[in-house]
């Protein structure tokens, strides 16, 4: 099952890195997403995956069972998951707002928003594709 | 002493409010500082005198072994002589020449951390505590040269002086780090004692290198001089105090004070004289192409400094106590000229000496003090430059190769002696030129004509003079009792007559001024392109270039260019990191997985692949979905019920969340081409990759844990609660989740805002 998981966060973290790598601001936000999935699922796996034991007390037990999972990387993603919440919701009002103000979502042309353009460098012809 | 030096910091911090007193003279407040200072110098006049020191010691990082302590010994008691007094005049000349100023407050706020800095730099014996005063003077000098801060020439001379001799701070603070480690201590004193150890260690050539670095961009050595000149853009008085009678000494200083330690070897002499010599001779020469009163003087000074340097290169006990006598008589005379300067220019509105003329009626009082201090620095007998002067030619003579040194010292010297007599008597002869000017307050004429009878009254006391100041600093340097006897007429020597000659050829000189002057300004016109100045205002425009170049390099304002250039150092660092410490990735124990786990991991792998290649909204919300729920179930499987509750929850509210305004979003569409995008999918599946390899690696380790064990068995008994992981969030944690909510409310608080900023927007049209 490690092989598995880690193949999951493999995949996880190649479509968060290549979405955030894109022009369009959703795309972006797309990633972020998918890397904040992968990073959790990477912390979990390095707290070892144990089947069906969760950290709990049994009632007339003073102390969880041996070999129990680990609780600390569990309250450590239940945080990060909450925080990515945040995060997305704020990224998601803030995607809509520029949008609307500016009509595009191709970070090229958002660049000059406030600042005139500086010339275009000369590694990359942008590109109209649709494909 | 410690106390002393915090009522400077005290005096820094009030001076502001105290000048604006409505008391008549509250200018003169300030003064009460060098006083003191004066006083307490006077109380130790004594102890000097029987080589006894003061010592105070002050613990400032214990952890460290850095403890700042302040001694007091014949060196550091002539440079605070010379603080205190000259400080205290300027003060009050100060207190009439920027009389209703709107910044006198800062004016004496800076004036103050000067002379505490400076009073810090003379009274320290630990390495680091000399650097921090130093440097502060240099952060105070730079203040006070921009005070005038309205003007740009201002700015650029206050950044000019900061730039060159905080450079050499740099270098200087790297020297003393060297000296203190091959040394084993910080303690100037200490390390004045093993001079024989440090010689030999290897480090030293170094060490004296960054030292000297430090020292001669201070003192305005060539080719570092040319700031100096720049500074005269500071109000007279600070020229007057800060760059000629104390601050840019601070080089002279150190050089002095580290002799035991670092001098006497061929590398130290010979480095010493040749920057000594250059400067004296370049610094003299420079100064005759200048009309202005205050950039005369100020390439004397650069000179003079020269001279100072060149002596302690030297380094035989005569020179020491030349360049000591020089330096005193220096002080006393070029701090008189740039004040009665100061007081030429309140009273014309000008410092060209060409227009100036026949002053010496209007201003009787200040041509006086001009007359005092250009006979010293002059050389004329009885005054105390005369004594410098032979005590010059008297330990250049005794130099091995003297008949060059001579040479340039004889011609630097006559140099020096024709800019006297245009500073002191040109301005004051022949016709009146300027017929409104008439002679200022007795707090503009008063200081430089107290400096200048000081020059008679030392050079016809000289024998006091040197058994009472230069004697015990001259001990302080050669580290070994001296014996020293000054004295105005040593009969008809080979110096005497060098001096006779000196005074001779300046006044025919002066004689023929004007075509003197026209001729050497031709030379430099020829030489300017060549000079140092030129090369400082290169390097500032490289730097800008630079600057530019990498700013646009990678501050290109693309997105994607920041994310890649952050994953291919990442993965280069770990990549290299994973190399250098392989141990061999041994896999886990393969157990075949159950058919729900594969089916998880399908649905995940498959959801990022479509995820990433479709282009509708819809789609990718619901692939987004089921991502995250599937996640939320590998939680469940593998014991943490709490996460899988709360990936649910979430991963609910943000599907709808992006359906609340999926139709306010654009359209998810791919703008870049295929090439592009077949290069980003190629690094990010080398990220991938890494990441899976890290987590097979990481797994494959056995866990230990430090801290779970200690939450499991005190999470009963201590907290009450059974269920661990929120023990931990709400309990052990508690300020953690604290944390987390105000984040949370803060990013709900900018929801609201962003959303609410969108319905205005609508109500407008």
């Amino acid at each position: 099952m490690n092989i598995l998981i880690a193949l999951a966060t493999g995949a996880l973290f190649t479509g968060g890195l290549y979405m955030m790598m894109r022009r369009s601001l959703v795309r972006v936000l797309v990633g972020i997403l998918l890397l904040g999935n992968a990073i959790n699922l990477t912390i979990f796996a390095a707290g070892r995956l144990v089947a069906f034991t969760p950290p709990i007390i049994a009632p007339g037990q003073s102390r969880p069972p041996d070999g129990v999972a680990d609780p600390l990387t569990q309250a450590l993603i239940l945080t990060a998951i909450v925080i990515s919440f945040g995060i997305t919701a704020f990224a998601v009002a803030l995607v809509r707002q520029t949008y609307s103000q500016t009509g595009t979502d191709d970070l090229d042309l958002l660049r000059c928003t406030d600042v005139p353009c500086p010339p275009e460098p000369d590694w990359e012809e942008p590109q109209e594709g649709n494909s | 002493m410690v106390g002393l030096l915090f009522s400077g910091l005290a005096a820094t911090l009030i001076a502001p409010f105290i000048v604006r007193l409505p008391v008549r003279r509250a200018a003169w407040l300030p003064g009460i500082f060098p006083a003191a200072i004066f006083a307490y110098l006077l109380f130790s006049l004594p102890a000097m005198h029987t080589s006894r020191e003061r010592i105070a010691s002050l613990a400032w990082v214990p952890s460290l072994e850095v403890d700042l302590t302040f001694r007091l010994d014949g060196l550091g008691f002539l440079f605070s002589l010379l603080i205190a007094l000259i400080g205290l005049l300027v003060v009050l000349y100060a207190s009439d020449y920027l009389q209703g100023h709107p910044q006198l407050g800062r004016f004496y706020a800076a004036l103050m951390l000067f002379m505490t800095a400076m009073l810090g730099v003379v009274w320290s014996d630990h390495l680091l505590g000399l650097f921090v005063f130093w440097e502060l003077t240099s952060i105070s000098s730079y203040l006070l040269i921009g005070f005038n801060h309205e003007e740009e020439s201002s700015r650029k001379a206050a950044l000019q002086a900061l730039l060159v001799t905080g450079g050499g701070g740099l270098a200087l603070l790297a020297g003393l780090v060297l000296l203190g480690l091959s040394g084993g201590t910080f303690a100037l004193s200490t390390l004045n004692l093993r001079g024989e150890v440090l010689r030999a260690s290897p480090a030293y050539p170094l060490a004296v290198g960054l030292i000297l670095l430090g020292a001669l961009t201070k003192s305005a050595q060539f080719p570092f001089h040319f700031w100096l000149p720049g500074a005269m853009a500071a109000p007279t008085p600070v020229s007057a105090y800060l760059h000629s009678a104390t601050m840019v000494k601070a080089g002279v200083y150190l050089l002095a004070r580290l002799n035991p330690a670092l001098g006497g070897t061929p590398l130290w002499n010979t480095l010493l004289v040749c920057f000594g010599l250059i400067t004296l001779a370049g610094g003299a020469f420079l100064a005759l192409s200048q009309h202005d009163l205050k950039r005369l003087l100020a390439y004397t000074t650069v000179g003079a400094l020269g001279g100072m340097v060149f002596l302690l290169g030297i380094g035989t006990p005569l020179a020491v106590k030349a360049a000591l006598t020089f330096l005193l008589a220096h002080a006393l005379y070029k701090g008189a000229l740039f004040l009665v300067a100061g007081g030429i220019d309140h009273a014309t509105h000008t410092r060209d000496i060409r227009s100036l003329s026949g002053l010496a009626r209007a201003m009787p009082w200040t041509a006086s003090g001009a007359l005092l201090a250009g006979a010293s620095m002059f050389g004329l007998p009885p005054t105390f430059g005369f004594v410098a002067k032979e005590l010059l030619y008297e330990s250049t003579l005794a130099h091995p190769a003297a008949g060059w040194l001579i040479l340039f010292v004889f011609l630097a010297m006559i140099g020096m002696g024709l800019v006297s007599a245009w500073v002191a008597i040109r301005p004051f002869l022949g016709p009146l030129s300027f017929h409104h000017a008439h002679e200022n307050s007795w707090l503009l004429w008063g200081p430089p004509l107290l400096l200048g009878s000081l020059g008679i009254l030392a050079g016809w006391q000289a024998t006091a003079v040197g058994e009472l100041l230069i004697q015990p600093a001259a001990t302080a340097i050669l580290g070994e009792a001296q014996k020293v006897k000054l004295s105005l007429w040593h009969g008809i020597t080979p110096y005497f007559l060098l001096s006779l000659a000196t005074m001779a050829l300046a006044a025919m000189a002066y004689l023929w001024s004007k075509p003197v002057q026209k001729s050497i300004e031709r030379f430099f016109a020829h030489l300017a392109p060549l000079g140092p100045e030129r090369g400082y205002r290169r390097a500032m425009n490289g730097l800008i270039h630079l600057a530019n170049f990498q700013t646009n390099l990678w501050q290109n304002g693309y997105l994607r260019v920041y994310i890649l250039f952050i994953i291919l150092t990442t993965l280069a660092l770990a990549t290299g990191a994973l190399l250098f410490n392989a141990q061999g990735l041994h896999l886990p124990a393969f157990t075949p997985p159950r058919f729900y786990e594969v089916l998880l991991i399908g649905i995940i792998l498959a959801g990022v692949g479509a995820v990433v290649r479709t282009t509708s909204r819809l789609a990718t919300i619901a692939l987004l979905g089921t991502v995250g729920l599937s996640i939320s179930l590998i939680y469940l499987l593998y014991s943490a019920p709490d996460l899988a509750i709360v990936q649910f929850a979430v991963e609910t509210l943000t599907v709808i969340l992006f359906v609340l305004v999926i139709y306010r979003l654009p359209k998810f569409t791919r703008i870049q081409g295929q090439p592009a995008r077949w290069f980003d999918l190629f690094v990010a599946l080398a990220g991938g990759t890494l990441m899976t390899l890290l987590v097979l690696l990481v797994t494959s380790e056995t866990f230990v844990s430090l801290v779970s064990p200690y939450f499991n068995a005190s999470s009963l008994p201590l907290a009450k609660g059974r269920n661990v992981v929120n023990v931990i969030l709400v309990d052990f944690r508690g300020f953690d989740t604290l944390g987390e909510i105000t984040v949370l409310s803060l990013a709900a608080i900018g929801v609201f805002a962003l959303l609410r900023l969108v319905s205005q927007d609508r109500k407008k049209p």
